[in-house]
């Protein structure tokens, strides 16, 4: 690695890369009061992912986050949402009806906020592991991105 | 009431501001052959017409825009330019005449569209009156989230969203069985430069 000259792009990049990925998590954390949801934090930590990987090189990103753990996100991502539906069932309730997690009449929240919470920890690493799994299968294809693409 | 008029003038302008620029982000990219640039602009038109959906009261679709649009499509889009060449072949300009004239036509029908279209906000509108209303009016009590955005997504319409969710892993799953998980890159790269990183190794097989 002699390329220098991108000294200030990788120092700028080392600060916002946190920051994004803490904002992600807010968005995440905060879908059921503000804006937002699983959906856009989940692209917001695969964008993180991805500016970690222009900056620093795909392989170094590779080497952190691995491409069988994400494409093995993305799955789980998918089993926890279905999981939570088989949950309801297993407590008497329809597939998915949050309701009868806890066995709750209606007016008690707990059951709708626990799946609510459940569900979209499922949605964020579903999208975060898709996204990063196409990131990672497109620019796979080229070894290494070389100075004279930009 | 003077005030509300001039904020009213106030965000048409900037309504109209936003669609021009926009119309002319969408010309430059049409007329451009440089792709790093067309890339570069689609993230300027997302980003733009984030900033317009939020005006319009569409916070979760202008928030929705900046991620993806702005910021993940355009990365995706940097990786896959890399596979090709820089520049779009320059067309016969009689051959852009066929997409230019689907282009109008089907904008025209678009705008005779928005004719019947209920004004932005009306409360009497289909969206608003009718089951819209009642998941404002029951929300509270049936699952007592705040953001009624969030309740509907994951509550109401939670089979939906198992749907959505299905279809990005599956958008995910397709790209990485046709193109490869990048794995076979990465170990060429290492096979290629094994002495400038040791620890490489170590990584990779984990």
């Amino acid at each position: 690695m002699k390329s220098d000259h991108h000294m200030i792009l990788r120092v700028i990049g080392k600060c916002l890369i946190p920051l994004i990925l803490i904002y992600g998590f807010y968005v995440q954390f905060h879908g059921e009061v503000g804006p937002g949801g699983a959906f856009q934090a989940g692209v917001v930590l695969a964008v993180a992912l991805i500016l970690h990987a222009l900056v620093f090189g795909l392989s170094q990103t590779m080497r952190a986050v691995p491409p069988w753990f994400t494409r093995s996100l993305a799955a789980i991502g998918v089993l926890i949402f279905s999981g939570v539906g088989v949950w309801a069932m297993l407590t008497g309730g329809l597939y998915l009806e949050y309701q009868a997690l806890f066995g709750e009449p209606l007016g008690e929240h707990h059951g709708q906020h626990a799946g609510i919470i459940i569900i979209e920890i499922g949605v964020l690493c579903a999208v975060w592991g898709a996204m990063t799994t196409i990131f990672y299968a497109l620019a796979g294809r080229v070894a290494e991105i070389r100075d004279e693409d930009w | 009431m003077n005030d509300f008029v001039l904020s009213g003038a106030g965000t048409a302008f900037i309504n109209v501001l936003f669609l021009v620029i926009l119309f002319v982000v969408a010309i430059a990219i049409a007329r451009l052959r440089s792709l790093f640039s067309i890339v570069m602009l689609s993230g300027v038109y997302s980003l733009v017409s984030a900033a317009w959906y939020i005006l319009v009261d569409a916070v979760d679709v202008g928030f929705t825009e900046a991620a993806v649009g702005a910021g993940m499509s355009t990365a995706v889009l940097l990786g896959a330019m890399l596979l090709t060449a820089r520049t779009a072949k320059p067309e016969k300009p009689l051959k852009r005449l066929g997409p230019l004239i689907v282009c109008i036509a089907a904008g025209i029908m678009l705008i005779y569209g928005t004719i019947d279209l209920p004004p932005l906000g009306d409360p009497n509108s289909p969206a608003n009156a009718g089951v819209g209303l009642t998941y404002l009016q029951i929300n509270w009590f049936d699952t007592g989230v705040p953001n009624v955005v969030t309740s509907v997504l994951a509550s109401y319409r939670g089979f939906d969203t198992l749907g959505e969710t299905a279809v990005v892993f599956t958008a995910g799953l397709a790209v990485a069985l046709l193109l490869g998980f990048g794995e076979r890159s990465l170990a060429e790269t290492l096979k290629k430069a094994p002495k400038s990183d040791t620890r490489r190794k170590d990584g990779d097989a984990s």
